[in-house]
Formats: C-alpha cells, structure tokens, sequence
C-alpha cells in the first residue's frame, strides 16, 4: 500500500517532467512539437557524448545539453515551422517526421546498449515508510515540484510567458499589441526543448537512453497534455497523478503488461467524454460543435 | 529623364478550352481531346500494363503500393468531411484480424472472409469512432492514433486471435497476378467512384461540413449522421485493404496495426495534395517505391525518407497534384510591370 503510495507519487512527478516541455510549446503556445520525445532522446545523447568524450562532469554537458537542445528548438522553427503555421497538420507531420529522423540517426549512430547510461545526481537510497526510495527519485519529486511551480510563475508574470500565452489565445490580436509572433513562437519551442533536456538529464539516469524511449516520452506527454486540458497547468499535474497512480495501481494489482493501456485508456475515455481535458476551459467551443 | 526600373512578373493564365467554362468544355478538335483524355486515360493503361512487365519483387512492391494508395484514398474522403485520421492502421486492421480470423477459425473461403471482413470491419470502424465525429480537428486525429496504438495491446494482453503470435495459415489467392489486378481494380474503382461521390450533391454536403459545419446544420442536415456515413465508406475501403494483405501474406498479426499503416497513407495524401483523391494516389506511387529503392542506403534509409518527406511538405505545401494540375491547366508568361 506504502509502495503504491510513493510509487504512485513518483510515476507521477516523472509523467509531469515529460510534459512540462511539450505543455508549454503545444499547450499554452499553440506550436506544435512533435519532435518532443526526439530531443528528449538526443538531449540525453548530447550529455553522455560530453561526459565520455570530453570528460566534463555532468553537471556542466547537463546544462550545455540543455543550451543545445534549446538551440534545437530555435532552429527546428526558424527552418521547418515558419513556412508552414497555421496548417497545424502540416506542422504536426513535420515535427513528427523530423522526430522520427533524430531518433532513427541515434539509432544508426549505434545508440543501444548498456554503455549509454548517465549517472545519477545522488547516490544511495533512503526509506520511506519502510519503503526503499533512491535520492535520484526523492530528487526527481523536489525537482519536478519546482520546475512546475517555475512553469506557472513564468507563463503568468513574466512579459515573455503571458506572450505566449497571448500568441496561443489570439495570433492576429496579439500581433496588433506588439507581440512579434515568429520570435515569441521560436522562443516559446526554444523554451520547450530546452525543458526537454531539463527532464532528459533528470529522469534519464533512473534508465538506459535509448531512442524507443522518444516515441514513449512523446505519446506519454501526448495523453497526459490531453487528458488535463491543453492549456491548463493545474490539469496537468492532475492528469499526470491520475495516469501516474493508474499505471502504478494496475502494474501492482493486476500485469505490469497493461501498464501501457492506462494512458491510451485515459485520453479514449477523455476525448470521448469531455474534450477540452479535466480543467481545460478556453477551446470548449471550438473543439465541438 | 528619371531611369525607369523595369520590374517583371510571371502571369498565370488558363488554356483556351479551360476559359470556356470551368468544368463544362467546348471540344472543337482532337488536340482538345486529347487535352482532356490523356490525364485520365495514361495512369489507368499505366496501372494496369505495370503488373505485366515488372519483376517477381516490384511487383509485390506494387501490390503494396496499391494497399498504401487504397489507405490513402479512404484517407482524402474522411478528409473531405472534415475527420483527419492518424490512425489508418485502426481500420487497416480491424479488416485483416475479421478477414483472417474468419478464414483461419472457419475455414470460410476467401472471397467470403474478405467480403464479410469489409462489412464487419466497416461496422466496426464506424461504431468506435462514432462517439467522436463531435471532435474536430487535431483531437479527432490524436484518437485514431490512439485506437490504432491501443488496440494491439488490447490483443497482446488478453491474448484472443493469436496473441502476439498472431494467426498463421490463412488461405492465400490463386495467383499473384490475378492478386495484383484485383488491388489494381480496387484502386480504380476507389480513386474515380471517389471523384465521382465528392463532385455529387451528397459530396458537396460532405465538402461543406468539412468548411463550415454550422451552416449545413442549420440548413437542417443532421451532420454527425453525414460524418458516420463517410466514416463507414472509409473504414470499408481501409477493411478491404487489411483484408486482401491478410490473404496477400497469409499471416495475421500485431504488425497490421503498425505505424507505418497510418503514417504512409498520411504521407501520401499530403505530398500528393489533399482533397482530389488523384493526389492521394499520385503521392503513394511516389513513396512506396521510394522507401523500397531507399533499402540501398541501409540504415540510414528512415532517415532519408523523413528528410525527403520534410522537404516535400516544407517546399510544395500544396503538394505535388495541385501544382502538376496548376501547371497543366495554365500557361506561364513573364510581363512587363
């Protein structure tokens, strides 16, 4: 029961992670970024290739993964979205194909095996309630907490986060105050992939970094980022502890092999019943006649 | 006097029999004949000749083109409603598993496993996905990916239709060519009943819900109706097509449910233009074969592909039939502004 407890907390804290880069480009922008899962991968890819060949600590090929990533984002807007916004198909495939070419490169760079394996922060274990918990994910928990406060702060005080939610709201009507809204929308996937990489150097040691992790990390975040409402940060804390907790449930009562339906369960039954999300308010209308 | 700066643009202006009139033509000789007759007639004698002449390999490759361009085509008219799928690979295999359970459980002969596959797997589409017709947009496409993806998980869980091992001897056709010209036939009949449907006052309802769904409702046209119906015509193409690889492989499996069942018949129908269904059809015989030829690279072969579908996408949003009919139906001059 203690185990689901925090299992179930942990899952969840990891869930969020995943989303909070995708929240903010797809959700509260309106961009789509398909490649989520891809740079997830290539981020942690980055950071192992800076330990190895370089011998940087982590921290350091951490941020500098970090920075790349962003950087990424910045370009993968500048060279494939520009011509292409407003077709939101069309910028789903391309960000999808792109994703799928990054991933399928590792994979062909030979990116699978033991080796690829970053180190954690901390080491050791500690327990809770009698139940043996590692700092990794004691720290992934604090982490996750903080980043998505970092997330609300920033999307509602800050010139640059209410621009992006501006941008997402109306395009036309935030173009006439002022906001340029290429550079808010390059910025805002620069900010997402960059998230990414944040949650690829913190969840990434828990495992090996392997490129089916990409599509994982991307329908994971899909689900969750429905499930709560596109553009809703409290829902997607809720939607990740709802999915969290259902994944850790179903793994302990029942076969950890249906672990993977709670998701694609979750967002069937959402889609069907209430398609703005559990607390996803502003596209009510548009989504249904 | 001031030196003038000559600027030139490219003026765009239609062929004499398209200025006429837009779709009723004046046919005054037989260059105009041929002028209307030849984008029809070329890729149907071309279709049909191309089974004759191609090696053993290229024309497996062709018979799965065809299956590729039949998904596409049931893609284009979901489309044309307004429902963009993500997940063909749903319908693809909801025919094959009905198809093959029924010819490997029953032992029922072919022709009636696929007929009764086309029925059951259009009931079936059009009965899962009927709770969502209200969707618009990128939620519909996010639930077809996610039936499409869900339901091989469904089958490995419980186990039913041969688990992840899938179900092994079905009864295979005859003849490989006389299976090449039955996908060839499907395709024909598909591509032109579909431009036929689409230019009909029911397929103008259609193309009128897909632009403006409020005004057809209040029109008083029950528009969710209209959407299952269009619904059950694409699942049953895309039934058809499981249906027949079922058959065409004899074997049954997950890998029915593949992402490449959704993500090439989406291919397709945007590199080769939404909306005509020729498109659908001219963008699957392009890159079918082009991800086949790719094999040569190894495995970087993904990574072109992507790269060629980016660039395409990228460069020629329109795609690539809407800027061939441009191109054929207008001549090009450069004036002097």
């Amino acid at each position: 029961m203690e185990a689901v407890l925090i299992y179930g907390i942990i899952t969840s804290m990891i869930l969020s992670l995943w989303t909070v880069g995708l929240s903010l480009t797809y959700g509260i922008s309106g961009l789509a970024n398909f490649a989520h899962g891809a740079l997830y991968v290539s981020a942690g890819f980055i950071s192992w290739s800076f330990i190895h060949y370089t011998g940087l600590p982590f921290a350091l090929s951490a941020i500098i993964s970090i920075l790349l990533a962003g950087l990424l984002g910045f370009g993968v807007y500048w060279g494939l979205l520009l011509r292409l916004r407003g077709i939101i198909f069309a910028e789903v495939i391309v960000t999808f194909v792109a994703g799928v070419a990054i991933l399928q490169f590792l994979l062909w760079k030979g990116l699978y095996g033991y080796e690829y394996a970053l180190p954690v922060f901390v080491k050791g274990t500690v327990e809770i309630l009698g139940i043996p918990v590692d700092y990794q994910r004691l720290f992934i928990v604090g982490f996750g907490v903080a980043l998505i406060a970092f997330l609300w702060f920033f999307t509602h005080n800050t010139r640059i986060g209410l621009a992006f939610r501006g941008i997402a709201q109306n395009e036309l009507t935030a173009i006439s105050l002022g906001i340029d809204s290429d550079w808010i929308g390059s910025l805002s996937l620069a900010f997402g992939s960059a998230l990414a990489a944040v949650s690829a150097a913190v969840v990434l040691p828990l495992g090996l970094i392997e490129p089916n992790i990409g599509s994982e990390v991307l329908i994971y975040a899909v689900c969750v980022a429905v499930v709560g409402g596109m553009e809703s940060i409290p829902g997607m804390i809720l939607a990740s502890f709802i999915i969290g907790f259902g994944q850790v449930v179903t793994a302990t009562y029942w076969t950890p092999r249906c672990m993977t339906v709670v998701p694609l369960a979750a967002i069937t039954l959402i889609l069907a019943i209430r398609p703005s999300g559990l607390l996803g308010r502003f596209k009510e209308l548009e989504e249904r006649v | 006097m001031a030196e003038e700066k000559i600027t030139y643009r490219r003026e765009r202006i239609d062929r004499g029999i398209k200025a006429r009139a837009d779709t009723i033509f004046v046919i005054s000789s037989y260059r105009d004949i041929l002028y209307l007759l030849l984008p029809r007639v070329l890729p149907v004698v071309a279709l049909l000749v191309l089974p004759l002449i191609l090696p053993y390999y290229w024309s497996k490759v062709f018979t799965h083109t065809c299956m590729i361009a039949l998904l596409a085509l049931s893609w284009d008219l979901l489309a044309s409603i307004g429902l963009v799928s993500f997940g063909q690979a749903a319908l693809f295999g909801a025919g094959a598993y009905i198809s093959g359970a029924l010819n490997h459980y029953f032992h029922l002969p072919y022709g009636l496993a696929i007929l009764i596959g086309i029925f059951g797997g259009a009931t079936l589409g059009s009965l899962l996905l009927s709770p969502v017709v209200r969707l618009k947009g990128v939620y519909f496409a996010i639930f077809t990916l996610i039936l499409s993806l869900l339901s091989p998980r469904i089958i490995e869980s419980t186990d039913i239709l041969g688990g992840s091992h899938g179900l092994a001897p079905i009864a295979l056709f005859g003849s490989d060519l006389v299976a090449t010209y039955v996908a060839v036939g499907a395709v024909l009949v598909c591509l032109f009943g579909f431009r036929r449907l689409i230019d009909e006052d029911y397929g103008a309802v259609m193309r009128a819900i897909r632009d403006d769904d409020r005004a057809v409702m209040s029109a008083g046209i029950n528009i969710y109706w209209r959407k299952i119906q269009a619904l059950f015509i694409a699942s049953a193409v895309g039934s058809f097509a499981g249906a027949f690889t079922t058959h065409h492989f004899g074997f049954v499996g997950m890998t029915v449910f593949s992402l490449d069942y959704s993500i090439l018949p989406l291919a397709s129908a945007v590199l080769g233009g939404a909306g005509t269904f020729a498109g659908a059809l001219t963008g699957a015989m392009i890159l079918v074969p082009l991800s086949e030829s790719l094999r040569a690279v190894g495995g970087l072969r993904i990574v072109c592909y992507c790269i060629i579908l980016i660039a395409a996408v990228v460069y020629l949003p329109e795609g690539i039939f809407h800027y061939i009919a441009r191109k054929y139906h207008q001549f090009e001059r450069v004036v002097k502004v």
